[in-house]
C-alpha cells in the first residue's frame, strides 16, 4: 500500500497532532513513513503543510511530487486549495468548511465553495461544528481525521489505537471523547465515499 | 535495535547522545533548533549532565563547544547556517589548532529561505577552512554518520563540518537506534601549547600541518561506505548527487536507476570515485540542495571539459530548493498536474500574534514617527521583522542578528534623523551589544527600542540570554540612566509610551526604550503547564 497524504491549514491549527496520530499507526503497522513538516516564520499564522506519506516500501522523497498524492486534509477551505497541483486525478480532498479569516483580502466564502464543488472526490465538513456538538471544540483536529480514515489505507480501529496511545497519558475522558470525534468525522466521510 | 521515529534533527540529537557526547553548545535558529531542544528534554541527557543550555550566540557555542574538545571530551555545536558567518572567526581557526575530543559543527542549511535572509551554502565554509565535511542524505545516515562522525574527529584530529537542510532537518522518519557509549574522560592534549596557540610562528607550522592532513581527508572519503558508486547500463550520463538530493532521484527511478550514479555524502570530493564516473560517461549531471559546489569544482572556470549540467547551465533552477519535481524535469520525465490553484486563492503571509507586545510597541512608534519627515527605522532578525509587513509597515530594513543598532549609527552619522533602531531582547545579546558600546562612545542620537519579550520567540520560544539583565546591561555598557526608560507594551501605557519615544527623538543623544512584555506563546505555554 501507499498513501501519500498533503495536510494543509494556518499556522497554530494544528495540522501536526492529526499526522501525529497517523503516523503512530502507520509505524505500528510496521510501514515506513516520511513526514515533512514546516517551522520557523510560516508557524505564525501563515499557510503551513505537512508532507505525509507512508507505505510498504521504502520511502526516497520527502517531498510527495506534483500530481501524485492520494488525500489532500485540510482544516481551512482555501488552504485546501492551495496544493491541488499536487492531488492525482481521481484523488480525495477532505477539507473544513470553515473559513480561519486572518487576511483583509480574504475572499467570499461562496467563490471558495464553487471550487470545491467542481472536485470530482470531496469530502466538505464543518469539524468545529461537530466538535462542538459532541461537546468539545478542541477535539475538531480528530473530527478531520475521522473523515480522513476511509482514505488513509489504515484501519479505522488501527487509527483508533493510534488515538489511545497519543492521549493515553490525558486520562480515559479524553481518550473517549477524541473516539467519539474520530467516529463522528469518519461517519460523515463514510457516506459520501460509499454514495 | 529500536526503531523509532525522528526528526532529521531528532536523529542527530539522539546519535550525538549515543555516542557519548558531553556538551551540545547553540543558539537557537531554524532549522537547527530541535536538536538542542531534544537534548535539553532527553532524561537520559539529564542523568549523564550533558550540557546543553543555550549559547548566547553561535561565536561564544564553538569557543565553548572547542574548549570542552580541548578538554578531551565529545562536543557538539549546531546553528543554522546564517550562525556560521557569526562563528566563523573560530571556525577558520579551530582547523588550524584541530581538536582533541571529538568535534562536530553541524550546520542546518535553508534552502529556498523558508525562515531565513539567504540561502547560502555551507559547504563553501567547509572548503575554506579545508575541514572534512559530512552530509548525510536521510534521517537514518543522519543517526549513523553523528554515531560515527566523533570518532572521525578524533581519528582524523579535527572538527567536522556536518551539513544538514531543511527537508531532512524538519521531516520525520523511522531510525534505528545504537548502543549508548560511553563519554571520553576529561584529558587536555599534551601538545596542546604548540596546536592551540596560534601566534604567528606556530600558526605557519599548523597550516602546513593542515595542508598536510588534506591527503588524509580525501582517503576517508574515498574509504567512506556512505559515499557509494552504483552502476547502470545506460552510460550517455551519469549523475551524481549530494545529500538529499538522492532521494529526489531515487523517486524518479522506482526500479532502479538507468544511469551510473554517484551518491556523495562525505567531502572533499572523492577523487576515486569520481575519475571512475567520468571515465565511464559522456555527459555529467550534478544534483545538489543548495549552490552547485560540486559542479563548479568539476566545472572548472572555463567550463571546456566533459559536458556537465545542472543548476549553471539552467538543467535545474539556479536558486531555491530542489523537489523530486525540478528533478524529474532535469532527467526530461514528464511531470503532470491534474488540477490548477484556483485564483480565488490569497496570500496568506504569517503575522504577528494577536495580543503580541510587539504590535503595542509598532503601534506606538508608529503613530509618534508621523510627526517627522525623514524617520527611518533599522529593525533585525525575530518575529518582530514581520513588523514590515501590513498593517505596521513599521521597518526600514533587516539585514542580520544586530544589525539594527549599528545600522541605525551608520545612517544617523550620515544625517538621517530620527534614526531608530528596533531590536528583541534576545538578538541584542546575540549581537547588539556591541554595537551599543559603538553608540555610547560617541553619544550617537539614536533611539533604540528593545522590544523585549523575555525569550527567543521566533525559534518557538527558547530561554533568552539577557531576561531580567536588559537595563543593566545597558547600564554597565554606559547607556547615560538618564535616557533608558523601561514600559510595559499595553494599550493603557501608550501615551507615556509616546511621550518618551518623541522626547529620546528630540534629544541629541543616545537613548534606550525597554518595551518589556512576556511573549504571549510563552505565556500561554507555562499557563497550561501549570494546570496540569
Amino acid at each position: 500500500m501507499k498513501a501519500d497524504i498533503i495536510l494543509s491549514g494556518v499556522g497554530g491549527q494544528g495540522i501536526l497532532s492529526i499526522a501525529a496520530v497517523i503516523g503512530e499507526a502507520a509505524l505500528k503497522e510496521g510501514l515506513h513513513m516520511k513526514q515533512a513538516e514546516v517551522h520557523g516564520m510560516s508557524q505564525r499564522g501563515g499557510d503551513v503543510q505537512s508532507n505525509l506519506r507512508i507505505s510498504d516500501k521504502p520511502i526516497a522523497s520527502d517531498l510527495i511530487p506534483k500530481g501524485k498524492a492520494d488525500l489532500i486534509i485540510s482544516l481551512e477551505p482555501m488552504e485546501s486549495l492551495r496544493y491541488l497541483p499536487y492531488l492525482k486525478e481521481d484523488g480525495w480532498l477532505v477539507t473544513n468548511a470553515r473559513p480561519f479569516i486572518n487576511i483583509p483580502n480574504y475572499p467570499e466564502i461562496e467563490t471558495v465553495n464553487k471550487e470545491l464543488e467542481k472536485l470530482p472526490n470531496k469530502v466538505v465538513l464543518d469539524v468545529e461544528a461537530i466538535a462542538k456538538e459532541l461537546g468539545s471544540i478542541r477535539a475538531a483536529n480528530i473530527v478531520m481525521l475521522g473523515a480522513a480514515t476511509p482514505f488513509l489505507g489504515i484501519e479505522y480501529d488501527k487509527i483508533e489505537d493510534g488515538i489511545r496511545r497519543i492521549f493515553g497519558r490525558k486520562g480515559e475522558e479524553i481518550v473517549n471523547m477524541n473516539l467519539e470525534a474520530l467516529k463522528a468525522g469518519y461517519e460523515v466521510a463514510n457516506k459520501i465515499h460509499k454514495s | 535495535m529500536e526503531k523509532r521515529l525522528f526528526l532529521g534533527d531528532e536523529a542527530v540529537a539522539q546519535a550525538a547522545i549515543d555516542a557519548g557526547l558531553s556538551g551540545v553548545y547553540a543558539y537557537p535558529g531554524t532549522p537547527s533548533t530541535e536538536i538542542t531542544e531534544y537534548i535539553q528534554n532527553s532524561p537520559i541527557a539529564q542523568e549523564r549532565g550533558i550540557h546543553s543550555r543555550w549559547s548566547t550566540n553561535e561565536k561564544t557555542a564553538l569557543e565553548t563547544a572547542l574548549g570542552m574538545s580541548y578538554a578531551g571530551k565529545r562536543a557538539l555545536c549546531c546553528m543554522k547556517h546564517v550562525g556560521l558567518n557569526v562563528a566563523a572567526d573560530c571556525f577558520m581557526n579551530a582547523a588550524m589548532s584541530g581538536i582533541n575530543g571529538g568535534l562536530i559543527i553541524l550546520t542546518a542549511d535553508d534552502p529556498s529561505m523558508h525562515s531565513s535572509q539567504n540561502e547560502q551554502d555551507n559547504r563553501f565554509y567547509g572548503n575554506f577552512a579545508m575541514l572534512p565535511m559530512l552530509e548525510p542524505s536521510n534521517q537514518q545516515e543522519a543517526y549513523d554518520m553523528i554515531y560515527d562522525g566523533f570518532e572521525l574527529s578524533e581519528k582524523l584530529g579535527y572538527p567536522i563540518l556536518f551539513r544538514v537542510t531543511t527537508r531532512m532537518a524538519h521531516s520525520r522518519a523511522g531510525v534505528v537506534t545504537r548502543p549508548m557509549k560511553e563519554e571520553n574522560k576529561m584529558n587536555c592534549p599534551e601538545d596542546g601549547r604548540q596546536r592551540f596557540i596560534l601566534l604567528p610562528a606556530l600558526a605557519r607550522k599548523r597550516f602546513k600541518t593542515l595542508l598536510a592532513a588534506q591527503e588524509g581527508f580525501v582517503a576517508a572519503s574515498e574509504a567512506s561506505s556512505y559515499n557509494k558508486y552504483f552502476d547502470a547500463p545506460d552510460k550517455k550520463l551519469g549523475i551524481i548527487t549530494t545529500g538529499i538530493a538522492f532521494n529526489y532521484l531515487s523517486e524518479n527511478y522506482p526500479d532502479g536507476f538507468d544511469h551510473p550514479v554517484l551518491k556523495i555524502t562525505q567531502y572533499p570530493l572523492p577523487r576515486t570515485l569520481i575519475t571512475k564516473l567520468v571515465e565511464a560517461c559522456d555527459e555529467l549531471l550534478i544534483l545538489e540542495e543548495g549552490f552547485p559546489f560540486v559542479e563548479e569544482q568539476l566545472k572548472g572556470y572555463l567550463g571546456t571539459g566533459l559536458k556537465i549540467h545542472g543548476r549553471l547551465d539552467g538543467t535545474l533552477p539556479r536558486d531555491g530548493e530542489l523537489t523530486p519535481d525540478s528533478v524529474a524535469q532535469a532527467l526530461g520525465k514528464e511531470v503532470k498536474s491534474f488540477y490548477t490553484v484556483p485564483p480565488v486563492v490569497e496570500q496568506r503571509p504569517p503575522a504577528l500574534c494577536q495580543g503580541c507586545a510587539h504590535r503595542d510597541m509598532y503601534d506606538a512608534l508608529n503613530d509618534v514617527l508621523k510627526e517627522y519627515d525623514g524617520s527611518k527605522v533599522f529593525g533585525d532578525i525575530g518575529c518582530y521583522t514581520l513588523g514590515a509587513l501590513p498593517p505596521f509597515r513599521a521597518i526600514d530594513s533587516c539585514i542580520d542578528m544586530g544589525a539594527s543598532i549599528t545600522m541605525a549609527k551608520g545612517a544617523s552619522d550620515a544625517g538621517v534623523h530620527p534614526a531608530i533602531a528596533v531590536i528583541g531582547d534576545s538578538t541584542f545579546t546575540h549581537s547588539g551589544m556591541t554595537g551599543l558600546l559603538d553608540c555610547v562612545n560617541e553619544n550617537s542620537p539614536v533611539t533604540i527600542v528593545i522590544s523585549d519579550n523575555e525569550t527567543t520567540a521566533m525559534t518557538g520560544g527558547q530561554d533568552s540570554a539577557g531576561t531580567g539583565k536588559i537595563q543593566s546591561i545597558c547600564l554597565g555598557i554606559g547607556v547615560d540612566p538618564a535616557h533608558i526608560h523601561t514600559i510595559v507594551p499595553v494599550k493603557k501605557n501608550y501615551e507615556e509610551m509616546k511621550n518618551i519615544i518623541r522626547e529620546e527623538i528630540n534629544y541629541k543623544g543616545l537613548s534606550v526604550l525597554i518595551t518589556c512584555r512576556e511573549c504571549v506563546q510563552t505565556l500561554t505555554r507555562k499557563k497550561k503547564s501549570a494546570k496540569q
